[in-house]
């Protein structure tokens, strides 16, 4: 086809996007880029009148800003090479729509129009690094394609004719090898005794299933959906029945029985109340598969659905934005990437930005996180994304379905993004996961959702329930809706991005910023009418039936008709086999630290990219908006140190709520059930360090593990779930959600499976009774001491100084603390009669990484007195859990030691003059404790 | 009776409801209007005593920055905006609503990707010039509020920025470190009448004392809701 015209927008003057662009290049390797420099690039396939071209430059192109030229050539002088990167067809093009709208305006129609960038790139590049250069930095083949040194040319946007007949799949007498082959095709990862349950059904039935009812079983029986290891039925290696693992949260939460849980583990997220008005609805997802092959949309679409998951939990409204973000090393060698992945600097450059991008755009604050860093995580990144929504106590309980309600789809329209989502999240990646599983990368639209948004918070009373299009698109939200009741779709009513979807590709499509609500028929003109003026579409697609059969209908023709018992109680439940670890819990010895240099390790732990400052990437992040946050995710007096936990409060409650994450992979390879507990108590100290009342903590649970069909994998899943209940029992703390997300494996093309370390992150959400008493981690006033909370044990498995030595240190991980619930209600008390000036968690890196954040929040020093235990790398180094750093006035010593029971020690003093003691001949200054926390490893740039 | 203070959103403003907050506090009558609204009942621009264009994205920036809410309120709503400036009311836009103001006729200049290439979010300190705009006429003292933008580089012709200098329209200036590239160090600017500012940080974010990151530090800055009851006491004044 011919080259369309072309319009390229190129920025004036130095450009930093290019510049950071031109920094990530070193990525690859040394292939010899010089500059980089990016241009916008729109192309009119249908040509434009000279005219127009004029009228469109006049409105694009800002003199001052930018020059733009439209041509249907690109001019090049070797060494000078360009790339055009354009976005598929099918693939929601928001510069498109918005020009369309920009000449409507104008009075005018440009046609066809597709968007994308062009590059221009100096340097002598050879073929093979330039061709790598586009698919590993500018372009993913994903949701773009591209051409190099030729001008893109136009896309046949003819689509194949579309099949709207059912189709019957023959496994009623199918043998099981044959029903193996089913699933393998079909990529229906279904359990062989969930195959043989659907033969029997269908057997039963006398007939062959549809195409499209395998594939809603498929989806809603996913280990997405179902959380079948979950719910399985356990054995251990002695033949010791377990559990279920979903069983043993919720007894744990039951017998708990906090009084502020409003809702636990069910519907879209979970609800507690910890003030009269309000309640306030809790979640955290994950979403790791998407993240690694398309980092943006995967990580941009994780916080959208998150924020769906909030609204569908009884139409809260969302009021904050968490994530929990896992790489590889920033700095791997190029040559070490995994066949098909991305190198880790490119995927957290483009998670950041799709996290930045939905959280910004959307208008939430993005407060708490945490990002990680292992080699673990280079083939299989991680992505926790949470929300926090409020609503008003007295809202009326959504009741609905009811019979006879109309099924109403809300938001975006239906497209081919992210097709089969939850059947592809729940296998394994190998080299081919990217180009085979394309079509399961969801794109991101946050406007379109802040609308949404807005359209359900003006009227609560129009729908009788309601949830989001999440995994499985249509098919999971009607069929968990109709479950009770049955319902009766017509798939020609669903509004769609472009012609020529398939009906079962609008029955499974994860687009995204859609929800679905019942609506009363009578109610119907009102909801419409709100929706019109926040400039949301709506749409009636069918029916609650109260027959207790799902019906899907096509232009009238039957795709699908199941019994909903059948689809949501017909699973067989898992048979599963653990093989429960048995760690290593001697203490560890101290000799194998060896003679150090305690002030040199500690600045290199502050440079550990896992201790370094996250400031580059939190400052992407708007944690501004809406005027809520009172303690921030950095603080002290540059505003560059980090926080324990987050607060946020409407400016004028007295009450807030504060925010803390908890996890340690590193506890987890060696002793899951201990990295459990450690990992509850470091979420709730981090809530209780900033001023909330530890009996008032709700906590979520999210759970990234490898392949659970691997007895030890599993093994390894049931320590920690068993770790988890008794920390939540242990401090009173509830679980009211959680996510699994297993199979985060990378099948390698040298037949090795790479397997994530065991990731569990708990996000604690507390009340915090009084805003005003609150406490941050910077040091206040010279002359206070430094008194720490706590024991300190010779602990250092799994620690970062075992990590900077590189020294194997198999001892023990910190081990649970007894005594831990009742210091946090003490040191809260301490906390509210305004004892505390400062207080830090010890975490990572133990006592002296804490203290010097405290001493760089104060811009003050810290002599170190005492040591916490008899040897001084001990307790300086040991990552005994339960401890906190508080720094208290003179006047206010005895009271605040009496107040804790003689559980503080006094470790030292804070000095004006700006260096810290760590052990009587070692002293480190302010600005190198600076220059390592905000050094190198600190994140410089990201594109 | 309270000044009415008209808010005019569009598409992915999201920084609607957190300034009717501030302008309550600042003794204003906020209601907030969706941009078709403003554009079929005229009586909401003009009954307004202030108009302000809030922060966010409108229209999801997909053709830059403020580009088409700015074609939205030039070719719709443009003529009703001047005539309500010609009588002597403000119009204030911030951040997304300042990217939006410069691609009308109402303000001056563009605004450019941020020099380190970025979303940032962070503190400033605001040093208020003008004398001439209604909004930091007669304050002396620094002001603190936080920015949170992409796009937030000022950018005017030289010869313009004489022009602007000599007219006291530069309103505010960033104190200390520039943050985003700014000619001049510009914060924010505003029109010849002094009545129509637009500035990219946000003092709708700094309202009361604890919003400041410092708060429990003891620090007490200058209120960012200072612009807004400055301009208002002159409003209610008049």
């Amino acid at each position: 086809m011919a080259a369309p015209l072309r319009l390229t927008l190129t920025p004036l003057g130095a450009d930093g996007h290019s510049t950071t662009l031109l920094h990530d290049t070193t990525a690859l390797g040394h292939i010899g880029v010089w500059s980089i420099q990016e241009s916008r690039l729109l192309l009119f396939h249908d040509g434009l009148p000279q005219s127009v071209q004029s009228v469109l430059l006049g409105v694009l192109a800002d003199p001052l800003l930018e020059t733009g030229a439209f041509s249907h050539e690109v001019a090049v002088r070797p060494p000078q090479h360009f790339v055009d990167v354009v976005l598929h067809a099918g693939v929601t093009d928001p510069t498109a729509i918005a020009l369309h709208e920009a000449t409507r305006l104008l009075g005018f129609d440009v046609g066809h129009v597709s968007t994308g960038r062009h590059y221009t790139i100096d340097g002598h590049i050879d073929p093979t690094n330039l061709s790598r250069l586009v698919t590993q930095l500018l372009g993913n083949p994903v949701i773009e394609r591209w051409s190099i040194n030729t001008p893109i040319a136009a896309q046949d946007a003819t689509l194949g004719a579309v099949t709207t007949e059912a189709e019957f799949v023959a496994i009623i007498d199918a043998s099981f090898d044959d029903l193996e082959l089913v699933n393998k095709q079909r990529s229906l990862h279904l359990d062989p005794a969930e195959l043989q349950a659907i033969q029997s059904h269908y057997r039963a039935l006398g007939r062959e299933p549809r195409d499209l009812e395998l594939e809603t079983l498929a989806q809603t029986w996913s280990e997405h959906c179902a959380h079948k290891t979950f719910r399985a039925a356990i054995t251990d290696q002695h033949g010791k029945a377990i559990t279920p693992l979903l069983r043993q949260l919720r007894d744990c939460t039951d017998a708990i029985n906090a009084p502020f849980v409003i809702s636990s583990f069910v519907g879209n997220a979970g609800i507690v109340q910890f003030s009269p008005h309000r309640t306030l609805a809790l979640k955290a997802e994950t979403h790791n598969h998407p993240s690694a092959i398309e980092p943006f949309g995967g990580a941009n679409t994780g916080v959208g659905g998150v924020i769906r998951d909030i609204l569908g939990a009884n139409a809260h409204r969302p009021i904050a934005c968490t994530n929990i973000l896992c790489f590889g090393p920033a700095d791997l060698d190029p040559a070490l990437v995994p066949d098909g992945t991305l190198h880790p600097l490119r995927i957290r450059s483009g998670v950041v930005a799709g996290i930045a991008d939905y959280g910004n755009k959307i208008g939430l604050p993005t407060v708490a996180g945490a990002v990680l860093y292992d080699s673990a995580y280079t083939a299989n990144p991680l992505v926790f994304a949470g929300c926090i929504g409020e609503a008003a106590a007295d809202a009326p309980p959504l009741t609905g379905p009811h019979i006879g309600d109309r099924v109403i789809v809300l938001g975006g329209r239906t497209g081919r993004d992210g097709i089969r989502g939850a059947t592809f999240s729940s296998g394994t990646m190998d080299a081919t996961t990217g180009e085979v599983a394309g079509a399961s990368v969801q794109i991101g639209d946050p406007i379109t959702e802040k609308l949404l948004i807005d359209a359900l918070a003006e009227r609560h009373d129009l729908f009788t329930a309601i949830t989001d299009c999440g995994a499985g698109g249509l098919s999971s939200a009607i069929g968990e809706m109709a479950e009770l009741l049955g319902a009766d779709v017509e798939l020609m009513r669903v509004p769609l991005k472009y012609p020529g979807l398939a009906p079962w590709e609008v029955w499974l499509s994860e687009a995204q910023e859609r929800m679905v609500v019942a609506c009363a028929s009578h109610a119907l003109a009102a909801l419409k009418q709100v929706c019109d003026r926040h400039g949301v579409e709506l749409t009636d697609v069918g029916e609650f039936t109260g027959t207790g059969r799902l019906v899907v209908r096509h232009n009238g023709v039957e795709l699908l008709d199941m019994e909903t018992a059948f689809l949501h109680d017909g699973r067989p439940q898992r048979y599963m086999t653990a093989e429960l670890p048995s760690p290593n819990r001697a203490s560890a010895n101290v000799d194998e630290l060896g003679a150090i240099d305690v002030g040199a390790i500690t600045l290199r732990l502050l440079a550990h990219p896992n201790l370094a400052s996250k400031a580059n990437i939190i400052r992407r992040y708007d944690h501004e908006i809406l005027g809520t946050s009172v303690v921030r995710p950095l603080t002290g007096i540059d505003g560059n140190s980090p926080s324990d936990g987050v607060v946020l409060a409407r400016p004028l409650a007295q009450t807030g709520i504060a925010i803390g994450i908890g996890v340690n992979p590193w506890y987890g390879i060696t002793d899951p059930e201990f990295m459990a507990h450690a990992v509850v108590d470091e979420a709730i100290r981090s809530v209780v360090a900033v001023g909330a009342d530890p009996s008032q903590v709700a906590l979520l649970d999210n759970f990234s593990w490898g392949d659970p069909r691997r007895p030890e994998t599993l093994g390894a899943l049931v320590a920690a779930v068993a770790g988890c209940c008794t920390a939540a029992s242990a401090h009173g703390a509830p679980y009211v959600s959680g996510k699994d997300s297993l199979n985060n494996e990378y099948l390698g093309t040298d037949g090795q499976r790479h397997s994530v370390p065991p990731t569990l992150v708990i996000t604690a959400v507390a009340c915090v009774p009084s805003v005003e008493s609150c406490v941050t981690t910077d040091l206040k006033s010279a002359g206070n001491f430094i008194v720490m909370v706590g024991r300190t044990l010779p602990e250092l498995g799994g620690s970062h100084v075992a990590k900077v030595l590189g020294a194997t240190v198999n001892g023990a991980v910190p081990s649970p603390d007894a005594d831990a619930p009742v210091r946090y209600q003490r040191l809260h008390q301490a906390i509210r009669s305004g004892l505390v000036a400062s207080c830090h968690d010890v975490a990572e890196g133990g006592i002296a990484v804490a203290v010097c954040e405290m001493a760089l929040g104060g811009g003050l020093g810290v002599e170190l007195t005492h040591t916490s235990h008899a040897d001084a790398a001990i307790g300086l180094f040991s990552e005994s859990q339960s401890r906190l750093l508080c720094e208290i006035s003179p006047q206010n010593l005895d009271l605040f030691l009496t107040t804790t029971h003689g559980d503080g020690v006094v470790l030292g003093t804070v000095t004006a003059e700006p260096f810290v003691t760590l052990t009587p001949g070692s002293t480190i200054n302010l600005e190198e404790i600076h220059e390592a926390h905000h050094g190198a490893s600190a994140m410089k740039s990201l594109a | 009776m309270q000044p009415l203070a008209l808010i005019i959103s569009g598409p992915g403003s999201n920084r609607d409801n957190d300034v009717a907050f501030a302008l309550t506090r600042a003794g204003a009558t906020p209601a907030i209007a969706l941009i078709e609204e403003a554009v079929n009942d005229a009586s909401l621009v003009s009954s307004a005593d202030l108009i302000v264009i809030p922060g966010g994205f409108s229209f999801a920036d997909a053709l830059g920055a403020g580009r088409l809410f700015g074609m939205h309120l030039e070719l719709r709503l443009g003529d009703a905006l001047r005539n309500h400036v010609e009588r002597g009311r403000p119009i204030l836009g911030i951040c997304n609503g300042f990217q939006t103001l410069v691609r009308t006729s109402l303000l001056p200049g563009s605004l450019g990707h941020n020099n380190g290439g970025s979303f940032i979010c962070d503190w400033t300190q605001l040093v208020p010039v003008s004398q001439k705009c209604i909004f930091t006429a007669g304050l002396t003292e620094e002001i603190h509020c936080p920015i949170a933008h992409g796009e937030g580089r000022y950018v005017v012709a030289p010869s313009e920025l004489v022009v602007l200098e000599a007219n006291d329209q530069i309103a505010l200036r960033y104190a200390g470190d520039n943050p985003n590239g700014s000619v001049g160090n510009i914060a924010g600017v505003c029109d010849s009448t002094g009545l129509v500012l637009g500035m990219m940080p946000h003092p709708e974010n700094y309202v009361v004392p604890r919003q400041h990151p410092r708060h429990f530090r003891g620090h007490v800055g200058n209120l960012g809701l200072t612009l807004f009851t400055n301009a208002i006491s002159q409003i209610s004044g008049a």
